[in-house]
């Protein structure tokens, strides 16, 4: 393996009869290829930097329970875009999730034939498919025939993002169980239904739940088709008047059927607006969405580490 | 969840099913096996239907502008929604322009890097480095574009392009005023975001190379660049091409990202320096403010040349990944 190529290599200054100008370009080459991975992190350091110094001080208790203010107010924050997304996403998680993993189930139980390798082409070409185009396709599907935009058609959008990666993740990972595990369960009689369900899937969990997680943190961030199907929000969809404890309290409440704030969408609002307070709250909005995001992909790398297929 | 439980698995199944199932051709399991796959095969197909209804949308969606337009609307450069006269030549120009300059950017970094944690540096390394690239891809477009508006942007404007003017003025490419939004922006950080896309694939190819490839160069007294350029790269070109063709794929779909530096302006200049519009950006700003059927199946045309586009590329490069990876686990080395 390469591994071991890297350490067998005789550095080359030990040999006696390479010629210095070999040994010359052997090191420039080496230097050069340094230079590129320092080239390609700083701009990462750069950017979680700024997330940091820029987000930081504006996130605090407001930014977290209070709604948008008008321009030119001070304050305020971005309660409805963050309950909001996770709503959206919620949506396409219950669309996505199950057909997605259904999908997986039957690429690796019962594709082996013509129909799974088109299904499995078309998988991969899905997930090449532009946001912003399955935001238009989300548009004609749900807002037109609905005649308003939504948090269902943001929920569809998203959905129809997340079904690819899951569908080939579940089926790499059904895939890595092995056979006899399935022998040995209809050895004993099980149907093939439950041996997929209780055996197969339930051995496979923890990689079935990687793909769902990397599909949701590459959709979490998604703003293009939310654009025009979950169009934003300054504020709550609705508020429920609710009489308890002799007080009428006044609830916000998100509706599947209202044009829905996300985070992401809030986010592209404030950074391409004028204001410096919006620009402020952008920031704060973005350091948010990238720690749950990032708590998201290393959950996944931990459970893989640990998941009984993490070798693989 | 450490493997399965054969203790459950026993315990679930009532005995009669269990010694009835495999002797009497098994009435007991056959009709929910059967509801379980027609279920599981919808969920296969749906995938197919999803397809099928993403073309069926943007054709019938974007007919009007079609029977308006026919192909003069990618040849024409006109874009004039309060007259409905629509034009997509500036897009494509765009959209061709910031991925070809992504691509420059990008595809010597990402090769590098790729070569550096394959072939060079410590064993220890190369788990956290892999890692770290790749955060770069799970950092989402919007952030790209905020970051870009408020550090990448001042920072052209205020040294990189002045340079550039002063050193590369001649070739007409790098002329004009200097505000930072526009092609160049766009391009450099189109190449930020394709370079994970680009290095992991590569990475991929690289180790499948077969290890007597390496010692065969070393053993006839290469260096070890020698090595990689000949044992290591050569093997790999079909592999590399393919991921660069993927990261084409990336680049010419962004959306967000684009849409706040590229300027928003659709037109077809020279210049770097000057903002222009991409096919995607242009959807994202103007699609939800189209009024009038033309302007909006117009703009749903311009998605559905963007998705075939895409298709294409995207097939093209997995088919040249797929030769190299064949039969490989490449997945499992990292």
């Amino acid at each position: 393996m390469p591994e071991a190529a890297a350490s067998a290599i005789p550095s080359s200054s030990t040999v006696p009869n390479i010629s210095l100008r070999r040994r010359l370009v052997d090191h420039v080459m080496t230097g050069l290829a340094v230079l590129t991975v320092i080239l390609v992190l700083a701009p990462l350091a750069a950017i979680f930097g700024y997330l940091v110094y820029r987000g930081v001080g504006s996130i605090n208790w407001a930014f977290l329970t209070q709604i948008p203010k008008p321009v030119g107010e001070a304050g305020g924050g971005m309660a409805n875009a963050i309950v909001g997304s996770a709503f959206i996403l919620g949506i396409a998680s219950l669309i996505g999730v199950p057909l997605g993993v259904g999908a997986g189930i039957y690429l690796a139980e019962f594709g082996r034939n013509r129909l799974g390798s088109a299904i499995r082409f078309t998988a991969d070409v899905l997930n090449g498919v532009p946001s912003i185009v399955i935001g238009t396709v989300a548009y004609s599907l749900v807002v037109l025939y609905q005649h308003h935009f939504s948090a269902l058609a943001g929920g569809v959008a998203l959905s129809i993002m997340m079904v690819p990666t899951i569908s080939r993740t579940t089926e790499e990972m059904l895939l890595l169980v092995p056979q006899a595990l399935r022998e040995a369960s209809y050895g004993l009689g099980v149907p093939r239904w439950r041996t997929t369900l209780s055996i197969t899937l339930r051995t496979a969990t923890s990689g079935v739940i990687t793909g769902v997680m990397l599909a949701f943190a590459r959709v979490a961030g998604e703003t293009a088709p939310l654009i025009f199907t979950a169009l934003g929000n300054t504020g709550w969809s609705r508020y429920v008047h609710l009489g308890l404890f002799g007080k009428t309290w006044t609830v916000p409440f998100v509706e599947s059927n209202q044009p829905t704030a996300a985070l992401p969408l809030q986010i592209y609002v404030y950074a391409i607006s004028p204001y410096d307070e919006w620009h402020r709250q952008a920031w704060a909005g973005a350091l948010v969405l990238i720690v749950l995001i990032v708590a998201a992909v290393s959950a996944v790398r931990y459970v893989v580490r640990r998941g009984t297929f993490g070798s693989a | 969840m450490p493997g399965p439980q054969p203790v459950e698995s026993t315990k679930v199944i009532p005995p009669r099913e269990r010694t009835a199932a495999p002797l009497l051709g098994s009435s007991t399991g056959e009709i929910p096996d059967r509801i379980f796959k027609v279920v599981i095969t919808a969920c296969g197909l749906a995938i197919l239907g999803m397809l099928v209804l993403i073309v069926y949308e943007l054709t019938s969606r974007s007919a009007a502008s079609w029977h308006a337009f026919g192909f003069k609307f990618f040849a024409a450069s006109d874009w004039d929604p309060p007259n409905e006269i629509f034009g997509a030549k500036p897009f494509i120009y765009g959209t061709l322009v910031s991925s070809l300059l992504a691509l420059i950017i990008a595809v010597p970094l990402a090769i590098g890097v790729a070569v550096f944690t394959t072939e060079m540096c410590p064993k220890q390394w190369r788990g956290p480095l892999s890692f770290f690239v790749e955060l770069l891809a799970a950092i989402p477009s919007v952030i790209y574009g905020l970051w870009a508006i408020f550090v990448l942007v001042p920072l052209l404007s205020a040294y990189v392009e002045p340079f550039l003017a002063k050193t590369l003025g001649w070739t007409g490419l790098f002329v004009g005023p200097m505000y930072g939004f526009g092609m160049l922006a766009a391009g450099v950080i189109l190449a930020i975001m394709i370079v994970p896309i680009i290095s992991s694939i590569t990475r991929e190819v690289l180790l499948v190379v077969p290890q007597h490839q390496r010692e065969a160069a070393l053993a006839l007294g290469a260096t070890r660049w020698e090595m990689i350029r000949m044992g290591v790269l050569r093997n790999a070109r079909a592999g590399i091409v393919g991921a660069i063709i993927l990261g084409l794929g990336r680049a010419l779909g962004e959306t967000m990202a684009v849409a706040m530096v590229i300027g928003n302006t659709p037109q077809i200049v020279t210049s770097l320096f000057a903002s222009g519009h991409t096919m995607a950006s242009v959807l994202a700003n103007e699609f939800s403010e189209a009024t009038g059927d033309v302007y909006t199946s117009a703009l749903i045309e311009i998605g559905l040349a963007l998705f075939l586009v895409t298709i294409v590329v995207n097939a093209l490069a997995r088919l040249l990944v797929w030769t190299v990876t064949r039969g490989q686990p490449a997945r499992g080395h990292a």
